[in-house]
């Protein structure tokens, strides 16, 4: 019988009766050929690996994290709550010490889900590892986490969510921008005034193959990860890299993606992303669970494998040497940058149009943020969508300063009730979370 | 009349049922050197005098392919894997003549890579030489395309006594577990089929040419044919066997806890109305996970004759068995013996009983009545607490569906039914100490012969279909036929339903008492590039682990026994 060299705790939620709509990628049947797989591998029979049944997501879960408009029932189903209960139940039982790493595969994903939530982007209503994360850290005490993202479409959502925290790093790798949706995801792309640096981001070229996955790995993630030195490491495990994904363009394998898990080494790892579901799920996501439990992967591979056919091209291989010279250097330049922020600027604003694909709606944003010198600073964001729905939302960091603090309680009770639809508060520091309606 | 026989690790008990209920009951000890002879001696004793035409079947449980696994006097077995990409199927080597061949079926029951039949019979030959008579030939997704296995049995030819092909003994996935299945059922068939063979030429020379029955660790029967088949089937039938033979006395509309109070462990099972809960997977027994079908059961150390010792200050109480008790001439004291100190029980030597139980007393500075409580206590809170572990571990199984997660059902038994040795001295104790209604089996003396003996022929079949690869496919019964796009989940449960008789029958089903239910049932619209292309349907259907028809005069008249009984508390059957 196999033993895994390190207990591994896994929360299968296959969702069998829950789909966008029949016919979309994020479906029924996604998982089903994983599910098929594990059970004939006999993965659950592994000495060592323990299957949890997911909890369900509360309220209070939500609320942490997201403004849903107009309210929470309107932006989730019971498929979203089990999704990323799935996640906590998983993070749970590598914090209670029960195993040593964690992988939800759960569906739906969650990574292109912002702080304001009006509706679906990119197949996600609600990020189930910023709830996860944020769940963490009240009830877990935990402080610095980092979040590193492998899914091949750039984590917009989970970007948004922590882009003026400066104890949660989030890397991201993904197909360029330019080639893929959402879209974003640029190196210059570091994080909000009062956290630089927190933010990296390394867009890939369409095509790229193991070797390239494995150097911005060694590269960029890991020196960075040592540098931070969080006490959580989380992966956002997308899985549509793959050379057969439908949706993305990229030639990476389920070799690589155990390698890629291996040398991560993530406490905790979360299905996002992938759509091959009979050529790449099925041996992709076996390869990561061998890989987290220590076990030998060797063997784990596609049935039409052929590293020559999708080998990644000289100039890729080029443009990634240079891509992990950028991004360490801009990188470096992050403290100062952040020095000079606290420095000259007192408040600072960014407005974006941020668009719904899947519930094809189209919000403005107009994010305010006080650039303090003792706390990651208040923020406020008005958001207005092409529906006429316009809320305003107030978030309190958990660190907030007194002053912060206050400044936020503010904004949240000054609101005008007559040009706003909702007034929220996210009041982190007191773990307060206020609705005021018209 | 039938005739019901459980081989049990010290006593083998056998009845006579009738129409007027048990008309016998006898008790013979178990010789574990000589099973046949224990048997022998049993169904001599029971049906002394009794006309062959008198009786209708008899249904054996023994612990014959179970103690041989346990014990490893297992015979060589050659096992022939095939497995493609994933684990590496090295980490299932079983036995000395393991062999990992090329070849390849994928999820869907496509072929990615062909058998190379010159390895195989390279492989034969080998076996041959090396006198290996015994083969387990298993390809990883045998059960969604046979194809390999098929192959590999065709190659081996004529050559080998007994070949056991992975996909016939389960429809479900588990490629370590078929493996370790087929081996199992390959290394206990040649002591099986000599066993049974003795067993039906004995009854034939005395004039008995009765149908014979072998109990499964599922809590069904099946012929001896099938059991020649599947001889791993027979494993671990004990639990199954008291299991079976507390039904007849559960209360209508709930959820039964079954506690069977062995010598060495107690057994429990979970009763869900009439039905008993069956594992979803398959059995562990010795190191061995299997796909053999069975009842949920938890066994733990703790019976009539486990060790009581004194360690580190505290009193213990199993998990381990030393010999009987002493009240019987063992030579180390046991809850048994306890019971005979707080004269509970008198049909032993109640001073040896004392003798065993003083320096105990001694150790913990307690009277010797007290320590005999307190030892019985022990015993009592041990199997209260594991009942409670295996109830919480059964609600704590994954599901897939969203509403399955929301509309989660929870298994939270009441009552509680003891069968075995010291059943109503548990029985009166556990209700003592716990909320649970608690009641003892009639006849707990002898409850799991009379299980085995009512209890019916059951079966199971899985049916998969693919329209898109236009097939379906019962592997268990190699069946295969193809299938249009028009092939809907009604008509693939109609399908599965026709199978499921048929094979029934042929296990020595009785045709007016088949009760099949659905026990899977899954529906996915295939979708490449935004298209439907097909459906994928997965339809698991079971005849009922339940009792035969007939029994039911039967078990109405044990059922009187229990209202005659008052309580059934403290009813001794004689
Ligand atoms: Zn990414
Ligand atoms: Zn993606
Ligand atoms: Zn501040």
């Amino acid at each position: 019988m196999l033993t895994a060299p390190r207990k591994l705790g896994l929360v299968f939620f296959p969702a069998f009766d829950w789909a966008i709509s029949p016919t979309h990628p994020e479906r029924e049947e996604r998982l089903l050929y994983t599910q098929d797989q594990v059970f004939e591998e006999g993965v659950l029979d592994i000495e060592g690996i323990e299957e949890f049944k997911p909890d369900l997501a509360t309220m209070q879960d939500l609320r942490r994290v997201h403004f849903c408009a107009p309210d929470e029932w309107s932006v989730v189903t019971e498929s979203h709550l089990i999704s990323a209960g799935g996640a906590k139940t998983i993070a749970m039982s590598v914090l209670d010490r029960k195993v040593d790493r964690g992988l939800a595969l759960v569906r739906p994903p969650g990574h292109h889900a912002m702080r304001v939530v009006h509706g679906a982007r990119g197949f996600c209503n609600i990020n189930i590892e910023a709830m996860m994360v944020e769940f963490l850290r009240d009830a877990y005490k935990i402080d610095r986490v980092a979040i590193v993202d492998t899914d091949c479409h750039h984590g917009d959502g989970t970007q948004d969510i922590y882009w003026h925290d400066p104890d949660t790093l989030y890397i991201s790798l993904h197909q360029d921008g330019r080639t893929l949706y959402p879209g974003t995801g640029f190196p210059h792309e570091l994080g909000g005034p009062t956290a630089v640096g927190s933010t990296i981001n390394i867009p890939l070229l369409p095509r790229t193959s193991k070797e390239g996955f494995l150097q911005v790995i060694d590269g960029i993630v890991l020196p960075i990860l040592k540098e931070f030195q969080p006490e959580l490491v989380v992966n956002s495990a997308g899985q549509d890299n793959h050379y057969t994904d439908p949706i993305t363009n990229m030639n990476f394998c389920a070799q690589g993606y155990a390698q890629l898990t291996e040398r991560l080494d993530a406490d905790i790892a979360v299905l996002e992303g992938g759509y091959s579901i009979e050529g790449a799920l099925p041996y992709v996501n076996l390869g990561i669970i061998l890989a987290m439990a220590g076990l030998d992967y060797h063997t784990v591979r596609e049935p039409d494998y052929d590293p020559v056919k999708i080998r990644q091209s000289e100039d890729t291989t080029q443009y990634i040497d240079s891509l992990v010279g950028k991004v360490i250097e801009y990188w470096r330049e992050c403290p100062d940058i952040l020095e000079k922020n606290r420095n000259t600027k007192k408040f600072d604003e960014r407005e974006r149009t941020i668009f719904y694909d899947t519930d094809n709606i189209l919000e403005n944003q107009r994010e305010r943020i006080r650039v303090c010198r003792d706390c990651s600073g208040v923020l406020s964001v008005d958001s207005l969508t092409d529906r006429g729905y316009h809320i305003f939302a107030v978030h309190v960091p958990r660190k907030a300063c007194k002053a912060c603090q206050e400044l936020g309680r503010e904004w949240f009770e000054t609101a005008n009730l007559r040009s706003y639809d909702r007034v929220f508060l996210q009041d982190r520091l007191e773990r307060e979370y206020l609705i005021r309606k018209r | 009349m039938i005739i019901g026989l459980d081989v049990g690790g010290t006593h083998t008990d056998v009845v006579l049922l009738g129409e007027e209920g048990v008309l016998r009951q006898v008790k013979v000890p178990t010789n574990p050197a000589n099973l046949l002879d224990t048997v022998w001696t049993g169904l001599q004793e029971v049906k002394a005098g009794i006309h062959p035409k008198e009786l209708d079947r008899i249904v054996l449980s023994t612990t014959l392919t179970t103690n041989a696994i346990v014990e490893g006097k297992l015979v060589p077995v050659g096992v022939i894997v095939s497995s493609g990409p994933g684990i590496d199927p090295e980490a299932f080597r079983i036995g000395d003549h393991y062999h990992v061949i090329s070849g390849s079926i994928d999820h869907r029951g496509r072929e990615i890579q062909p058998i190379n039949v010159s390895e195989i019979e390279s492989i034969t030959s080998r076996l041959k030489k090396q006198g290996v008579r015994y083969v387990a030939v298993v390809s990883k997704f045998s059960v969604r395309n046979p194809k390999h296995e098929l192959q590999i049995q065709e190659t081996l030819g004529d050559d080998f006594e007994f070949v056991v092909l992975g996909h016939r003994i389960s429809g479900n996935l588990n490629f370590p577990r078929r493996i370790a299945t087929a081996y199992l059922n390959a290394a206990v068939y040649p002591i099986h089929k000599r066993f049974f063979n003795a067993v039906r030429q004995s009854l034939s020379t005395d004039g008995l040419a009765i149908p014979i029955h072998v109990l499964k660790a599922d809590g069904g029967t099946m012929n001896m044919d099938a059991s020649l088949q599947y001889p791993g089937q027979s494993i671990l039938s004990g639990p199954a066997a008291s299991v079976m033979g507390s039904l007849p006395f559960v209360q209508d509309a709930e959820e039964t806890l079954v506690l069977d109070v062995g010598g060495t462990t107690t057994d429990m099972a979970v009763l869900i109305r009439d039905a008993p809960l069956l594992d979803p997977v398959g059995i562990e027994v010795a190191r061995y996970r299997t796909l053999i079908r069975s009842l949920k059961t938890v066994s733990i150390g703790m019976g009539g004759d486990s060790a009581v010792s004194v360690a580190g200050g505290g009193l213990r109480v199993g998990p381990e068995r030393m010999g009987r008790a002493m009240a019987y001439g063992g030579s180390v004291p046991t809850p048994t013996d306890a019971l005979f100190v707080l004269a509970k029980d008198d049909r032993g030597d109640v001073d040896a009983a004392r003798r065993g139980l003083e320096p105990i007393a001694a150790a913990l500075g307690k009277s010797l009545e007290e320590t005999a409580q307190l030892v019985f206590d022990t015993a009592c809170h041990r199997i209260l607490q594991a009942a409670h572990q295996m109830i919480q571990e059964i609600n704590g199984k994954p599901v897939y569906t969203v509403h399955e997660l929301l509309e989660g059902y929870k298994v939270n038994p009441k009552s509680i039914l003891v069968l075995g040795g010291p059943a109503p001295f548990v029985a009166s104790r556990l209700r003592e100490l716990s909320d649970y209604k608690v009641r003892t089996v009639p006849r707990w003396e002898v409850a799991n012969a009379v299980g085995a003996a009512i209890a019916r022929t059951t079966c199971e079949l899985t049916l998969f279909a693919d329209t898109e690869r236009g097939i379906a496919t019962a592997p268990e019964e190699d069946f295969y036929q193809p299938v249009k796009s028009d092939f809907t989940m009604e008509k693939a449960v109609a399908l599965a339903k026709e199978l499921l008789r048929d094979k029934a029958l042929r296990e020595g089903a009785d045709p007016d008492d088949l009760e099949m239910e659905i026990i899977e049932q899954q529906q996915f619209n295939m979708v490449r590039g935004f298209y439907t292309t097909g459906r994928n349907l997965r339809v698991k259907v079971q005849v009922k682990p339940g009792l035969i028809r007939h029994s039911r005069t039967i078990t109405q008249k044990l059922n009187e026994d229990l209202t005659a009984a008052g309580t059934g508390t403290t009813g001794v059957a004689g």
